[in-house]
């Protein structure tokens, strides 16, 4: 009873009620969007986003601009300069993220340490906070993700095709680098609205690892476009639950718990495996 | 040496004149006139690095050209299919989402319609592989994964297939299927242009010829191409061409030619 009790315990807070409808939906967007991410092998896009992003957070606080505003510009700024330096073929696209992101969380870092108020801020940015969770946050995450759902289904094919095959989808007329233009803005979108629970060190964790669990589960990508998504909500879901009862950091518990889940369903897929080589190895 | 082939109220479908393309400073092709007609089964040949691939993305527009001009002749669809090494087979996509994936243009809504499924059904009994649409990408033999992208390309209902290296990487057995395919095809009427290191196995089976080394060395049927004084212009080594069953053959210093050129 006392047990039952407790698992309604953090309902009783404004606070955790908003951050756990951010997280939810923040999770269900990353599996959506995080699909895209492995399957042309952005990780390292995402991982630099994020980074980036916290640069323009801290600049906006310092000169008193809305978070979401500062933060965004400064985003597609970034995204701009990558494209941009990584159009001398001799530095690459990788190095280019490197160099462009890594200045701009240093830059983010400096700025704090100049003018922002306490240590602690600096915690909440990059580690994400619950308390910091407003209800203009859900708000932002709900419309970001509604709009990450409208690209994907109206833009399904062309999104598929230019991710398998980007050569012929140019050639079939599709406006391939429009259609990146697209995914890189929404990823970016959902870093945005992610970042404040998240945080800027751990967010690239929830765009890879439930698209890459769902990933050891299916071979059709329609299906893939369903599994991640609910992989990525649940673990958010259950794992704010978690964090309120262990006090432990939530995107930390979070991004534990998908980790755990792709270690089963990497277990359960190695096992799986073998058992279809071995009856194989019978005929 | 080149052919005029073509009707005279037909005008070509693909006209490349003085193309250049550039990789950097390197050039890759320069002064590459050649043209296709209606109906034509053309293949490129020459050594690696020879420009054969570019060309085919600049006809297909995926390459841009430097210096003179490739003109398609307007509402030209094309079929491109890719070099089967080029296609990551791990990706998570059966046929039948390979093959519908291509009208993204025209269908907003994801759903893969029964009408789609029809044609889908259609395009693979007729190259053969009829069962095949449901399974993963990955699931397929060497000949059943050159049909599929095959397959993707002949659901747009092209008027000009477009295939880069079609026969690398498969046996003898699947080379000859996909041989026969192609002149089954070329058959019914459709124009087919491809490229190959192959020149025994298919090559010399082709009814036209382009010789590549950076530009045109030679065009026109085997017979013409396939001599020594052309193969070693295109190629930089000295070859021998014999008669075998009525076709040209070519051996290269005493081994079979199409053995040796890897990537």
């Amino acid at each position: 009873m006392i047990f039952a009790l407790n698992i309604f315990e953090p309902y009783g807070f404004q606070f955790f009620r908003n951050g756990l409808i951010v997280a939810t939906i923040a999770g269900a967007l990353c599996g959506l969007l995080g699909v895209f991410v492995i399957l042309r092998g952005m990780s390292y896009i995402g991982h630099g986003l994020s980074h980036a992003v916290f640069g323009g957070a801290a600049a906006s606080a310092v000169i008193k601009v809305n978070y979401f505003l500062g933060a965004g510009i400064w985003g597609v700024v970034s995204g701009l300069l990558i494209a941009r330096v990584a159009r001398r073929r001799v530095i690459g696209a990788d190095a280019a993220i490197g160099v462009v992101t890594t200045a701009s969380f240093a830059l983010g870092l400096a700025l704090m340490n100049r003018y922002g108020q306490a240590s602690k801020s600096i915690e909440a940015v990059l580690f994400g906070s619950v308390l910091g969770v407003k209800v203009v946050d859900i708000y932002a995450v709900a419309l970001v993700a509604i709009l990450g759902l409208a690209v994907v289904v109206l833009g399904y094919r062309k999104l598929l095709f230019s991710t398998f095959d980007r050569d012929v989808a140019q050639v079939s007329n599709v406006r391939v680098s429009l259609v990146e233009a697209m995914l890189l803005a929404m990823i970016s979108l959902t870093i945005l609205v992610t970042m404040r629970v998240i945080g800027t060190l751990l967010i690239s964790a929830l765009l890879v690892i439930p698209a890459a669990s769902a990933r050891m589960t299916t071979n059709s990508f329609s299906r893939l476009l369903w599994v991640s998504p609910i992989i990525g909500a649940v673990t958010c879901f259950v794992g704010m639950n978690l964090s309120y009862h262990l006090d432990t950091s939530a995107s930390a518990t979070i991004i534990l718990l998908d980790a755990f889940v792709f270690v089963v369903v990497y277990a359960i897929a190695g096992t799986r495996n073998r058992m279809k080589m071995a009856s194989l190895g019978h005929l | 040496m080149r052919q005029s082939i073509h009707s005279k109220t037909d005008s070509p479908l693909i006209v490349c004149e003085h193309v250049s393309c550039t990789y950097g400073n390197a050039p890759v092709l320069s002064d590459v006139y050649f043209n296709i007609n209606r109906g034509e089964f053309v293949g490129i040949v020459g050594p690696s690095g020879s420009g054969k691939t570019t060309l085919l993305k600049a006809i297909i527009g995926s390459q841009p050209v430097a210096h003179g001009s490739i003109t398609i002749k307007p509402q030209l669809t094309i079929g491109y299919v890719p070099q089967v090494e080029t296609v990551d087979w791990y990706f998570p996509v059966t046929v039948e989402e390979v093959i519908v994936m291509t009208r993204a243009k025209t269908k907003l809504w994801p759903q893969i319609t029964s009408q789609e499924r029809t044609e889908v059904r259609e395009v693979l009994e007729k190259l053969g592989i009829a069962d095949v649409a449901h399974r993963h990408i990955r699931e397929l033999s060497g000949g059943q994964q050159q049909r599929v992208f095959l397959a993707r390309a002949m659901f747009c209902q092209p008027d000009i297939l477009v295939l880069d290296e079609p026969t690398s990487g498969v046996d003898v057995r699947t080379r000859h299927e996909i041989l026969h395919l192609l002149a089954d095809l070329h058959q019914d009427g459709l124009t087919i242009l491809l490229t190959t290191h192959d020149l025994n196995g298919l090559a010399a089976h082709l009814p036209r010829l382009v010789c590549l080394n950076k530009t045109v060395i030679a065009d026109g049927n085997p017979r013409e191409v396939l001599t020594p004084k052309v193969l070693e212009a295109t190629y930089g080594a000295p070859m021998e061409v014999l008669e075998h069953g009525g076709m040209p053959l070519v051996v290269d210093h005493g081994r079979v030619a199409m053995r040796g050129e890897g990537k």
